[in-house]
């Protein structure tokens, strides 16, 4: 049986292999992904963020087992930022998983962020989609939060979940600043701690203070406490109030519809641009031209202007059926 | 297409006993050299080795052990590593180890035995040179 047929019927070994010719974009990679796409969709994808170690894998390891308690099966991303200097990366986010690596119904991959800003990897919608073919029901996706940086997981998501954590003191303020517009779910974690009733309520007070349509969604604060696993029930009941929202207002497709949207603006550029500087190089313009631009002989946006690219539909309109 | 294969290494401590400190050292080497370290901390049963390693698609598996249960840690994770599919899996490790043992885990597989006060100079030159990112088929 060929891999994509293993994949197909959720073996993990496969699944992995996929993966990794995916992140590593190998040739086999484009094959791969036609193969599996009539099978996408299905899977419903939250992403969780939230400043380090304000416990989100701990938080997705006791979702996740509340989730297979309903017999869901969920596969993770966990997503941690390569080093800028190296390139390489230390994956940790397992430590707070370590028995869902033996639940059947589970799969954790982590990824590195390889360079990319925006706090997900590339291979990330890949990934997910390979995660969904094997017949995932969830797909969770855990990235870092830095105030600025989350707003990739929002259109990567259907639900983002932001988690937070009490007694930071003014970091609430630094909640206002980016975070406030991304989570459809507010998270206090480690609820056990004293101050965590102080910081739900300030965020309900913070969360009322937005201007919101009649219709629009409120983001509910939940506390839970990841370590002694309570609030998750609250939680996943938030989750399915979200979603039926979202089903509900015509806004679930519309948010898929702007991905699949992003997701080919984003990828265009990349293979727009990575071609227009290999044709460069190749043609050894390249360095002579940043040269010329250096040396004030030639201007940036002439330089740009002055580059003809011609397009080219006709297999395009093939795979339309045109 | 990507410029370079990331190799990736996944680096484990199981059984009871003690700290990671060695094994965080050597992930932070690794992760300085350009590798991508799975770290998955303490208490790891072989089970879960072989779950991750394989979830991760790794092309490695470094195994810091202290307990004195090499040999039988060793050899187990190579046979369910066969079991699973993973042969092709390099394994590697570093700890306490009597010079005695070392032919035996080689032979039952163990690529190389790393033995306290090895300079992390030498083993990350020793993956750079063994560890190749594993071959990939549809
Ligand atoms: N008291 C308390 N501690 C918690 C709770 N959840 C997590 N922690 C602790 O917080 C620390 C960080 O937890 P992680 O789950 O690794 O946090 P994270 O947000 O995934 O961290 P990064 O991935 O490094 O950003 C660990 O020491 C956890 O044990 C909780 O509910 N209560
Ligand atoms: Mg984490």
């Amino acid at each position: 049986m060929g891999l994509v047929d293993l994949l197909l019927k959720g073996d993990k070994r496969a699944a992995a292999r996929a993966m990794r010719i995916v992140e590593e974009e190998y040739p086999e990679a484009k094959e791969l992904l036609r193969a599996i796409y009539p099978y996408t969709g299905r899977a419903y994808v939250l992403g969780v963020t939230g400043p380090p170690g304000a416990g989100k894998s701990t938080m997705i390891d006791k979702l996740t087992k509340h989730l297979r308690k309903r017999d869901y099966k969920v596969g993770i991303i966990a997503i941690d930022p390569s080093s800028p200097f190296s390139g390489g990366a230390i994956l940790g986010d397992r430590i707070r998983m370590q028995d869902l690596s033996l639940d059947e119904g589970v799969f954790i991959k982590s990824l590195a962020t390889r360079g990319q800003l925006g706090g997900l990897a590339k291979a990330t919608d890949a990934v997910a989609q390979i995660m969904d073919a094997m017949g995932m029901d969830f797909i969770i996706i855990e990235t870092v939060g830095t105030g600025q940086s989350e707003v990739d997981i929002v259109k990567t998501a259907d639900t983002t979940i932001v988690v937070v954590v009490p007694g930071l003191g003014d970091d609430i303020q630094a909640i206002k600043a980016g975070i406030l517009e991304i989570a459809d779910i507010f998270v206090v974690n480690k609820g056990d701690r004293p101050e965590a009733d102080r910081t739900v309520r300030d965020l309900r007070v913070m969360i009322e203070l937005v201007e919101r349509k009649e219709d629009e969604w409120k983001p509910p604060v939940v506390k839970v406490s990841a370590l002694y696993d309570s609030g998750f029930d609250e939680l996943i009941d938030s989750i399915f109030q979200h979603k039926l929202y979202l089903e509900k207002t015509g806004r679930f497709e519309s948010h898929r519809k702007d991905k699949v949207k992003e997701l080919f603006v984003g990828l265009l550029k990349d293979r727009v641009c990575s071609k227009a500087i290999s044709g460069l190089k190749e043609s050894g313009i390249y360095d002579v031209l940043i040269d010329n631009i250096y040396n004030r002989k030639v201007e940036l946006y002439n330089a740009i202007d002055s580059i003809r690219v011609i397009f080219d539909y006709s297999e395009l309109k093939v795979l339309l059926g045109d | 297409m990507a410029d370079e294969r990331k190799v990736k290494i996944l680096v484990a401590k199981p059984g009871l006993d003690g700290h990671d400190r060695g094994a965080k050292v050597v992930a932070r080497a690794l992760r300085d050299a350009g590798f991508e370290v799975i770290y998955t901390g303490l208490h790891q049963s072989i089970d879960q080795i072989v779950q991750t390693a394989l979830q991760e698609d790794v092309d490695a598996i470094g195994i810091s052990i202290l307990s004195g249960a090499h040999m039988y840690v060793f050899p187990t994770l190579i046979q369910k590593m066969k079991e699973v599919g993973l042969d092709d899996v390099i394994v590697f490790g570093g700890g306490i180890i009597p010079l005695d043992d070392i032919p035996k885990l080689k032979e039952a597989g163990v690529k190389e035995i790393f033995l306290p006060g090895t300079s992390l100079e030498t083993i990350v030159e020793w993956v750079r040179e063994n560890v190749k990112p594993r071959k990939v088929t549809l």
